[in-house]
């Protein structure tokens, strides 16, 4: 869009606005761990986002879409959660440019958007582990997928976008010329700058929704890592799952699935006639029946056992489909509720590739604490993107799922010690219990990050419970840090 | 906010130089914890700040002075200036001497002042904030005294009994808007308050009863005892007859 000097403002909404209801619910991220209550908005347009924005009161205001960030970024206690999911339109699809792009509204889910696009022959650059985020979210949170190695993260392929600010106004960022510093601010900025309502989104082609994958299973964690070390660079997309459970000599025991997009010579004569269907299957809603202690020594024990003998010692060129390679979760609707009531936190770092010997002591402690996680996913990132909080680094990153059990903050706080050892960082979208002192030391360029923010949002309009934890609100004169 | 681990990021103490107020804190305490601590000025509060302090605690000093009811309100403001409070502790409370407290009109009503009018005051002051914040626990640390209140101690057991209530009531006003209260009924606790007095059977110490404040939060319990065998005793209690109940050694 425009790269001229002063950002193009769109015509703001006239001051009158009908109220918005907003009633004051509980809201909780993924981890369902750290609930608290805001108002949430039901926002229908651009002109709902601006009435909200202009009648929050000192609480403070924040975006939420789809809720899938494990901890409390899309919540406000006392405050307004704006709930952008209804703003849900796709705008424009420039199909004929090269690359593709798309234009569509922040509360377009991946999942809706991947389904639309697909027919095209036009797929998502970046797909996290579940497609249930919507895009204002992706951007927020710089999320990332199997193919950061080789393709970076969300906000490396958005292409200008459209943030509503502190003042009122929606304004047109993109990634060059003079809006560049909020655009990158706004990538990963968690919703603290302004309100994500659209954005512009660069695609890439596929013949069909097919992955060629190989499949190896490692016996121990060093096996895994050298494995990694050298085969990633031939496969778009690489992750592995490890078994966090078994100690000793078959520590970090793991399934190693690599592959790349098929064409429709790939594909057995069966597809072929039908290569971009894409296949959802659902295996229903979990139910809110699940104890507190669901996970348990026997449980995470089996599971892992089975997961990792249940995989091929080595396969190459099987024909998986989307749902298999990238969103086998996404099968089972709400199935966070398997932790039980208590909830439960994920705990994903990353540490340069220089400090694998930090990154097998992490390892070594969380298999070691007796906590117990199932869904564990390691990973080579590739280069970092310019955006000041963006999680991603050249490095090692590893994410465990771990129950809310007595003892946990402990675990937490010695892998924190080690990983801000390492230079490495912890993932905001994830987090739900870092403390400010932590966080700072893991962001290094985060004055870069609040100085923006103080210049767009001088009051700390746009709030959250995590940026009150984090302390990446501006203290205003009410005191609020 | 209490983070997904169940750590405060910040504590207010309200008699900050109480026991238990700061077996709580000691309990809770951690790098970059914000604690205020108010209380009278005192030597006492200044060694609270030190110990917290040498913990990694933020530590801010507010006065509190119960009986001066025109300042509470700067009390709550000072407190709350450095944002919001996660817990806040209901911690201070004179006991008096009991023979004398329900003959002397002056220490009558000093113990009403300090261990109800105050808390009261408080309590609702406490809960305007936490009802705007949305979020936070109201500790407010009750006594079986109050549970049935005896001859022996009647003075300091009707204001606990007063104060017992209005917790408990509260606590229902501000479940909607995401606030919890939780009353805490110790037995006989084994700290300064009660320096000089012969132990009664189940007695607990200050740290007993922070360690039961803190697994109430976590569990997000609202009303406890210690011991917790207490609670069966009392329920007995609470119903003896009065004839009866006049000839228990209590």
């Amino acid at each position: 869009m425009s790269d001229a000097a002063v950002p193009a403002i769109k015509p703001s909404m006239p001051e009158e606005q009908p109220m918005i209801p907003q009633p004051l619910v509980e809201l909780h991220g993924w981890g369902r761990a750290s609930g608290t209550m805001s108002h949430l908005a039901q926002i229908d347009s651009v002109a709902d986002a601006v009435s909200a924005l202009r009648k929050s009161d000192d609480r403070g205001v924040v975006p939420r879409g789809l809720g899938r960030s494990y901890g409390d970024a899309a919540q406000n206690a006392g405050g307004t959660a704006l709930d952008l999911t209804k703003m849900n339109r796709i705008l424009s699809l420039d199909a004929s440019s090269e690359p593709a792009t798309v234009t569509i509204q922040a509360g377009v889910s991946l999942d809706l958007l991947m389904r639309a696009l697909l027919p095209f022959g036009l797929w998502v650059p970046v797909l996290p582990g579940t497609r249930q985020v919507t895009v204002g979210g992706a951007i927020a949170a710089d999320v990332h997928g199997k193919n950061h190695h080789t393709q970076g993260s969300f906000g490396n392929h958005v292409r200008s976008l459209d943030l509503l600010m502190a003042d009122g106004e929606v304004r047109t960022l993109t990634a060059d010329g003079d809006t560049r510093e909020l655009f990158w601010a706004t990538i990963g900025g968690m919703g603290l700058t302004g309100a994500i309502l659209g954005a512009t989104v660069a695609l890439q082609r596929t013949e069909t929704a097919y992955f060629l994958v190989d499949t190896d299973r490692t016996a121990d964690i060093d096996e895994l890592m050298e494995r990694m070390s050298q085969g990633d660079e031939n496969y778009t997309y690489s992750v592995a799952w490890f078994d966090a459970v078994t100690r000793g000599r078959h520590m970090g025991r793991a399934v190693l699935t690599r592959g790349n997009k098929a064409a429709v010579a790939d594909l057995p004569v069966k597809l072929r006639r039908d290569p971009l269907k894409f296949v959802a299957p659902s295996l229903g809603t979990l139910p809110e029946i699940f104890p507190n202690r669901m996970i348990n020594k026997a449980t995470a024990k089996a599971f892992s056992t089975a997961w990792y003998f249940k995989a091929p010692k080595h396969r190459t060129g099987e024909v998986q489909n989307i749902t298999q390679f990238f969103h086998p979760l996404d099968m089972v609707a709400e199935w966070n509720r398997v932790y039980g009531p208590h909830g439960f936190l994920q705990y994903q770092f990353v540490v340069p590739f220089e400090e694998a010997e930090a990154f097998r002591r992490c390892l070594e402690m969380i298999v070691n604490s007796g906590h117990l996680s199932c869904l564990n996913v390691l990973k080579r990132f590739g280069p970092g993107n310019p955006a000041p909080l963006s999680f991603p680094m050249p490095g090692w990153t590893l994410t465990v799922d771990l129950p809310i059990e007595e003892g946990l903050d402990k675990l937490c706080d010695t892998l924190d010690t080690e990983v801000v050892g390492a230079g490495g960082r912890v993932y905001l979208a994830k987090d739900s219990r870092l403390s400010a002192p932590t966080f700072r030391k893991m962001y290094p360029r985060l004055d870069e990050f609040l100085a923006v923010r103080r210049e767009v949002d001088p009051t700390g309009m746009f709030n959250s419970d995590l940026a009150r934890r984090l302390e990446l609100s501006n203290p205003t004169p009410g005191g609020a840090a | 906010m209490i983070n997904a681990v169940g750590a405060p990021q910040s504590l207010l103490l309200l008699g900050g130089t109480s026991d238990i107020a700061l077996a709580i804190a000691r309990k809770y305490s951690r790098s970059g914890l914000r604690v205020v601590l108010a209380a009278r000025a005192s030597d006492r509060r200044t060694a609270a700040v030190i110990e917290l302090t040498s913990l990694g605690c933020e530590v801010t000093e507010v006065d509190l002075d119960a009986r001066d009811h025109e300042s509470h309100a700067a009390t709550i403001e000072q407190a709350f200036s450095g944002g919001d409070i996660d817990i806040a502790v209901i911690a201070f409370g004179v006991l008096g001497n009991p023979e004398q407290a329900w003959r002397d009109p002056e220490l009558a009503l000093e113990l009403a002042e300090v261990n109800y009018t105050a808390p009261i005051h408080f309590g609702v002051l406490l809960g305007q904030r936490m009802q705007a914040q949305a979020h936070g626990w109201i500790v407010a640390l009750s006594s079986v005294a109050g549970e049935r209140v005896r001859r022996s101690n009647f003075v300091y057991g009707s204001t606990k009994a007063g104060f017992d209530g209005f917790f408990l009531g509260l606590g229902e006003a501000l479940r909607d808007y995401g606030v919890h209260v939780l009353v805490v009924r110790p037995g006989f606790v084994k700290s300064k308050m009660t320096s000089g007095l012969d132990e009664a059977p189940l007695a607990v110490t200050p740290d007993q009863v922070a360690e039961t404040v803190i697994d109430a939060i976590k569990s997000k319990r609202e009303l406890v005892w210690v011991p917790g065998p207490l609670r069966v005793v009392m329920s007995g209690l609470r119903h003896v007859p009065r004839p009866l109940f006049r000839k228990l050694p209590l």
